[in-house]
């Protein structure tokens, strides 16, 4: 059969979590972590071939000119009713064969670099020792891939949701890496609290869902007898299809970090450099815009309107996140923000759609899953080279840095490289993608249009702002060579893997990927591979120009004055962005003074007096009532004789009186 | 000559009393002892006589009687052992001394 070694795909990462997870402190830690990334190796190697077989080999359907849904095994895990039952399976279909490759393309290069990053050491940047944990490390991420492979190939809604809440522990997990320091344990649990609180939506959208529709499939391909339920349903509870889908969007709004739920990203900065770039840049994150775009057809038909709310949403947050990451000084968390800010970029690719058409209204999906694809590569590379630029420097912030291009010369040119393929600089894989998204945008509306290219222009600017701060300016170290560390290049363990994801940020963009994915399946060429340059094309290359020189006037020069007088110009504004436009003060007043306030702290007082008085009232009530008869135990036997005695008499004179 | 039931059972009450008062007031624990022997006869008694009255014909009551005096015996020697292991415990015989079972 074909695609027969595909449950290994599952089952070895599980495999090796348990190896590591058991037995990892048995083990040396190198052998731990080869373990795991031989794993890695196999897993990749393994996506790539299905990817072949499933795009080259086997290929289109002959009878419908499609790429085939492949369910290529579907048990059922739990069953429900008769009709209703939570399968387990593996389904190829376009998107998620590319998942595949994302997704294992990514955590294979991480798994490489962690052995870089994951270690002490000395002065000369000479290793030293495997940090404490490598074991552990390597076994969250075993663990994680699984996850996130089992969410991308899940054959119904229900096997999604399971595969995202352990992604979503994965997360907590690795955030939670480096446990000992508080801000990593606060960050967790603010990942895990507001990921876990959206997916609350999720479920209940689901439950909707299935309750009505009957069925946790979703994917009408697979599932022909859906397409009759869903109109059904539709015709007979018109506002149940559009709420259902719209409850989903919110848990992956939590999981994709839109606005308002975006708070827990730029915490979740405090795990370890390589899992910020594998999960919080390239795969877990984007698991919203997959889940909406594996919905895509249900949307599209069925809440085309709720659709577009989804893509206003995530318009206002690619502004709001690319807004913040100007002006901030942790290069982690300016990475993280850009992130928010393209993964909206997707979302508004898909939520700009209103047809299952390959160009008119319809080009956003094929656009948003490009994006994702080429963005998962170029955000791995830059968080990847950030992680290097912190084992070098020892710090997040930029005030350490400065001048770095003389001491860190390949990690320069692959942050630079991505810093160019996240602007969508022409031939760079990210202007082929955002491109696509932008006309995709001009195609539903001039305004969201010209809105989703001034954040491009603004993406440009933030990236090269951060690109200057790090490799340029003023440098640290040359401060006081004396008395500060010289900087160095990173070991070959670490640039190799960025040499890789940098060779795919330049590459990726001549991938005809309208071959392989588009809305409705046909193929579709994109004209800009063609050098057929539209003016929306040379609108955002302008942009992006504008942004880039921008950046360059105001952070090139060594102690430019222009920043610091901007700041002082507007400074409220400076401080608001700064604090992130005090969204997570608004979350903390809203959790502290409304919900623990207002509600907790009743429930508290109720639970605390009533449940735990009355409680506490039948335990005093017993003590004292021990304490009373406890005397009457005297010890003295002819006490207890006269009592029996009386007792006995008086008991022979009642019956006597009741007898008589 | 025939001696009317009522003074047999006049005995026996008589005797079941005295056993119960000295059960109560006594604290010599040999003492006690006796007196759980004075109940004891006084319920024989009253086996034998019923017996005698309601079925002369038949022996159950006499028999339960013999039966009550041997199991009274095996009872003293039990007793008469737990009082000793007493006494050399607590150097007393005195009820009122064995006061380590209560609450």
């Amino acid at each position: 059969m074909e695609y027969s070694y595909a449950f290994l795909i599952l089952l070895l990462p599980f495999l090796s979590f348990l190896v590591l997870g058991l037995c990892g402190m048995k083990m040396k830690k190198p052998v731990a972590g080869l373990i795991g990334t031989i794993m890695l190796g196999s897993l990749f190697a393994m996506s790539l071939y299905t990817a072949y077989e499933y795009f080259f080999v086997i290929g289109r359907d002959a009878a419908t000119g499609l790429y085939p849904t492949v369910t290529v095994f579907n048990f059922t895990w739990l069953k429900f009713t008769e009709l209703l039952t939570f399968n387990i399976g593996f389904r190829l279909t376009p998107i998620s064969v590319m998942m595949l490759i994302v997704i294992t393309t990514v955590s294979f290069m991480v798994h490489i670099y962690s052995f870089g990053y994951m270690a002490e050491r000395d002065d000369k940047y000479k290793f030293e020792e495997y940090e404490h944990g490598f074991q552990r490390f390597y076994a969250y991420l075993s663990l994680f891939t699984m996850s996130m492979l089992g969410l991308v190939v899940a054959t119904n809604i229900f096997q999604m949701y399971m595969f995202w809440e352990l992604v979503g522990v994965c997360s907590y997990l690795l955030i939670g890496f480096y446990y000992p320091k508080h801000s990593a344990v606060h960050a967790s649990k603010k990942a895990f609290i507001v990921t876990r609180f959206a997916d609350l939506f999720f479920l209940i959208g689901i439950l909707f869902f299935s309750y009505y529709v009957g069925t946790f499939n979703y994917d009408m391909n697979a599932n022909p007898e859906l397409i009759g339920k869903l109109a059904s349903v539709a015709a007979k509870y018109s506002w149940l299809l559009p709420s259902a889908l719209f409850l989903m969007f919110i848990g992956g709004a939590g999981k994709s970090a839109m606005f308002p739920l975006h708070i827990w990203l730029p915490d979740a900065m405090e795990g370890p450099t390589p899992v910020s770039a594998l999960i919080h840049a390239a795969t877990m994150v984007v698991a919203g815009v997959y889940q909406v775009a594996s919905l895509f057809p249900i949307w599209v038909q069925y809440a085309p309107n709720q659709l577009h709310w989804v893509a206003y949403i995530a318009a206002f947050t690619s502004f709001y996140a690319a807004a913040v990451a100007c002006c901030q000084s942790d290069i982690k968390r300016g990475l993280a923000f850009s992130t928010i800010s393209q993964i909206a970029y997707m979302l508004v690719a898909l939520g700009v759609s209103y047809a299952v058409d390959n160009h008119e209204g319809g080009l956003g999906y094929m656009a948003g899953m490009f994006h994702l694809f080429t963005h998962a590569m170029f955000k791995a590379l830059l968080f990847l080279c950030s992680g290097a630029i912190i084992v070098i420097i020892g710090s997040n912030f930029k005030q350490y840095m400065g001048g770095l291009h003389k001491y860190m010369p390949i990690t320069n040119i692959c942050f630079l490289i991505g810093c160019i393929a996240i602007s969508g600089v022409w031939p760079l894989a990210g202007f082929f993608s955002k491109d696509e998204i932008v006309s995709a945008c001009f195609e539903f509306s001039p305004f969201m249009g010209w809105f989703m290219t001034l954040v491009s222009g603004m993406t440009a600017f933030y990236m090269f702002r951060l690109y200057y701060v790090i490799f340029w300016g003023q440098s640290y170290y040359e401060l006081d060579p004396e008395n500060r560390k010289k900087p160095g290049e990173v070991p070959f363990v670490m640039w190799g893997p960025l040499v890789f994801l940098a060779i795919i940020s330049i590459f990726a963009g001549w991938i005809p990927f309208g071959h392989f994915v588009s809305a409705t399946g046909q193929s579709m060429e994109i004209g800009l591979q063609h050098f057929e340059f539209t003016s929306v094309a040379w609108f955002s290359l302008l942009a992006a120009a504008i942004g880039i020189g921008l950046a360059t006037w105001m952070y090139l020069p060594k102690n430019n004055p222009v920043p610091d007088m901007l700041a002082k110009k507007m400074p409220r504004l400076h401080k608001a962005a700064l604090n992130r436009f005090y969204i997570d003060d608004a979350w903390q007043f809203f959790t502290h003074k409304i919900v623990f306030g207002c509600f907790s702290k009743p429930i508290a007082w109720f639970d605390r007096h009533v449940i735990d008085g009355t409680f506490n009232f039948m335990a005093w009530g017993a003590q004292e009532a021990g304490e009373t008869i406890r005397p009457w135990q005297s010890g003295d036997v002819r006490s207890y004789a006269a009592w029996f005695l009386t007792g006995t008499i008086a008991l022979t004179l009642i019956l006597l009186c009741i007898l008589s | 000559m025939n001696i009317p039931v009522e003074y047999f059972i006049a005995l026996s009450t008589l005797l079941f009393f005295i056993g119960v008062f000295g059960f109560v007031t006594r604290r010599n624990l040999v003492a006690m002892l006796i007196s759980i022997e004075l109940i004891l006869n006084s319920v024989d008694i009253n086996f034998a006589v019923f017996n005698r009255i309601l079925f002369p014909a038949q022996f159950e009551g006499f028999f339960f009687t013999l039966f009550s005096i041997g199991v009274s015996a095996a009872e003293t020697a039990v007793a008469l052992a737990i009082i000793i292991n007493v006494y050399r415990n607590y150097h007393s015989d005195q009820v009122n001394s064995i006061e380590n079972m209560k609450f």
